[in-house]
């Protein structure tokens, strides 16, 4: 069942036209990879996903993008809402200047939950599906901005999980990892896929390779490609594609 | 890295003392970098001279003024005998609290706007950002000046602490704009989207996001206008004037402690009482500094 139906989408930052007439459905309980060289749009589609690019000034778009069959960018749609559903990671680890506990807590408290137990409770199990709760269950009250680069982004998954989302988009989520860390936010989507839909912007395809279920191949702001990962990376339909993933691109 | 320290002589040798050894490490370093040796060397003078002069005017000052530390310098009310400075410390701290009042609030609420709300260098903060620039270097005799046109004239207030207190918050004011806005747009965008992508508002992502970490900084703006107000003069004495008994009301005219040295150090009278009170001033600002210093490094651990 697709989670996300994209059509028609155009997006434009001021003049420079950034995506063309983009239409994708995203399958609930996948995790899809965006791939592309720099620049060809990735991270700008992730973005339009929890509206992220409302923050950019000169940024709008034409063309639909629905969630659950609900119009994301509709009148009556509250954002800070459609965020709540649909977290992100991001490349650079980015935890606030406080402690773990808060770190994770804030996202809850920002939706109403005051109750200590009930914070207790949700900080322990988010940094537990988050695989980092053995690590860190002991220095739950030091500052976030004591741990390693690869716990750092943990903690951001965790942070992100706190609220419950249903989608999590993660835009190059390991580019600033270390090999080892890298395994194991991968052997961590490969575990959220069951209860979550992922979208992960990628540079490294063995990365999409091994972790997706589905890749989307951009190029110049368009989708050159979407199918199967396994399809796409053994019988790629378009030159283009084929290029690309056998690194004779440019 | 071994072998390359056995071909040449060593430099420590086990048995000379410590300070032997570092003082023939580093004549050894200067004698095959002279270059850096010398900068090495202005630098540390630079610290000296600084740290001298330093040392210099604070032991001037205690040392002349601490002797003359009487009693009677601590009496409610001013008198030609007494030459008292209660009343003007005590005009200090409702000047200088007056003035944060009105100065804090605008200023820091200006710069928030500037840096959370309005489009990033856009013309409207481009313009902001030069006017603030231009008046915090506009001598503070001028705001003297516009203080006694509007405040004192135009507005009837008269020579009063009122007067003084709104003229010094507009003195301030751009220091409190500009550090603060420094303060907010050090903290780093990523911050703000971890806060945007969990659901959270603007107001809450500011409040309990972007605040926190900029109020240190926030912090030294206020501190630097502390210092500026308590430390002025010009700007006063067209303004507050420099009556010498503790204010009834905000409208009565009243020195504060800058403007009371002024006025002892200029009648010649009295240097030995102008020195005692320039020492209070002095340990004044230093208590300011270091209250300052534990506040901002209670809010680093929180
Ligand atoms: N805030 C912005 N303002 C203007 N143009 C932008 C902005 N962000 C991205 N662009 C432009 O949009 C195009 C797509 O950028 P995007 O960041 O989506 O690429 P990407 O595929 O994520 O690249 P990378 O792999 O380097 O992250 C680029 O041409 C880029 O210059
Ligand atoms: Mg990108």
């Amino acid at each position: 069942m697709s989670k996300i139906e994209i059509k028609n989408l155009d997006l434009y930052y001021d003049d420079l036209q950034a995506l063309k007439n983009v239409n994708m459905s995203i399958a609930a309980n996948r995790i899809t990879a965006f791939i592309g060289p720099s620049g060809c749009g990735k991270s700008t589609l992730i973005k339009t996903l929890n509206r992220m690019n409302d923050l950019i000034p000169g940024c709008h778009i034409t063309g639909s993008v629905t969630l659950d069959g609900e119009d994301i960018y509709g009148k009556d749609l509250d954002v800070n809402l459609l965020r709540k559903r649909v977290g992100m990671v991001f490349q650079k680890p980015n935890p606030f200047p406080m402690t773990i506990y808060d770190n994770i807590a804030y996202g809850p408290r920002t939706h109403g939950v005051h109750r200590k137990a009930m914070l207790d409770e949700i900080v322990e199990k988010s940094l537990q599906d988050a695989a980092i709760w053995g690590e860190l269950k002991d220095r739950l009250l030091k500052s976030a901005l004591g741990l390693s680069g690869g716990q750092q982004q943990r903690l951001c998954i965790a942070r992100a999980l706190a609220v419950q989302p249903e989608v999590l988009l993660m835009d190059e989520p390991t580019s600033a990892l270390d090999p080892i860390s890298t395994a194991k936010i991968e052997e961590l989507a490969l575990q959220l896929k069951e209860h979550y839909t992922l979208v992960m912007v990628t540079h490294n395809m063995q990365q999409a390779l091994r972790v997706s279920d589905t890749t989307a191949f951009f190029l110049l702001g368009e989708v050159v490609e979407y199918s199967d990962t396994e399809k796409l990376f053994s019988m790629p339909v378009d030159k283009r594609t084929e290029d690309y993933i056998t690194g004779r691109f440019g | 890295m071994k072998s390359a320290r056995a071909a040449g002589t060593p430099i420590l040798r086990p048995g000379g003392s410590r300070l032997l050894n570092t003082l023939r490490a580093n004549l050894l370093h200067w004698k095959r970098h002279p270059f850096s040796a010398l900068i090495r060397l202005a630098c540390f003078l630079s610290t000296c001279i600084t740290v001298f002069a330093l040392l210099d005017v604070v032991a001037d000052i205690l040392i002349k003024g601490l002797p003359n530390l009487k009693p009677s310098l601590f009496s409610l009310t001013y008198t030609t005998d007494n030459q008292s400075l209660l009343p003007s410390l005590i005009n200090t701290f409702i000047i200088t609290a007056l003035s944060l009042i009105v100065a804090v609030p605008l200023g820091v609420g200006g710069a928030i706007y500037l840096s959370e709300y309005a489009k990033r260098n856009s013309l409207l903060v481009r313009a902001v950002r030069l006017t603030a620039e231009t008046l915090a270097g506009i001598p503070s005799i001028i705001y003297g000046l516009f203080g006694m046109m509007f405040f004192v004239i135009s507005l009837n207030m008269g020579l009063s602490i009122l007067a003084g207190a709104l003229t010094l918050s507009l003195m301030v004011l751009p220091v409190i704009l500009r550090t603060t806005e420094e303060a907010l747009l050090s903290v780093p965008d990523g911050y703000r989207e971890g806060s945007y992508s969990l659901g959270a508002g603007k107001l809450r992502t500011v409040w309990r996001i972007v605040l926190p970490p900029a109020s240190p900084g926030i912090l030294a703006g206020v501190v630097l206008s502390i210092g500026r107000i308590v430390g002025e003069t010009a700007a006063l004495l067209f303004t507050a004037g420099t009556l010498a008994r503790l204010p009834s009301s905000l409208l009565s005219s009243g020195r504060t402690l800058s403007v009371h040295m002024y006025v002892l150090a200029g009648e010649g009278l009295h240097i030995g009482e102008a020195y005692a009170t320039a020492a209070v001033l002095l340990v004044f600002v230093m208590l300011m500094n270091g209250l300052s210093g534990l506040i901002s490094r209670r809010i680093i651990k929180e």
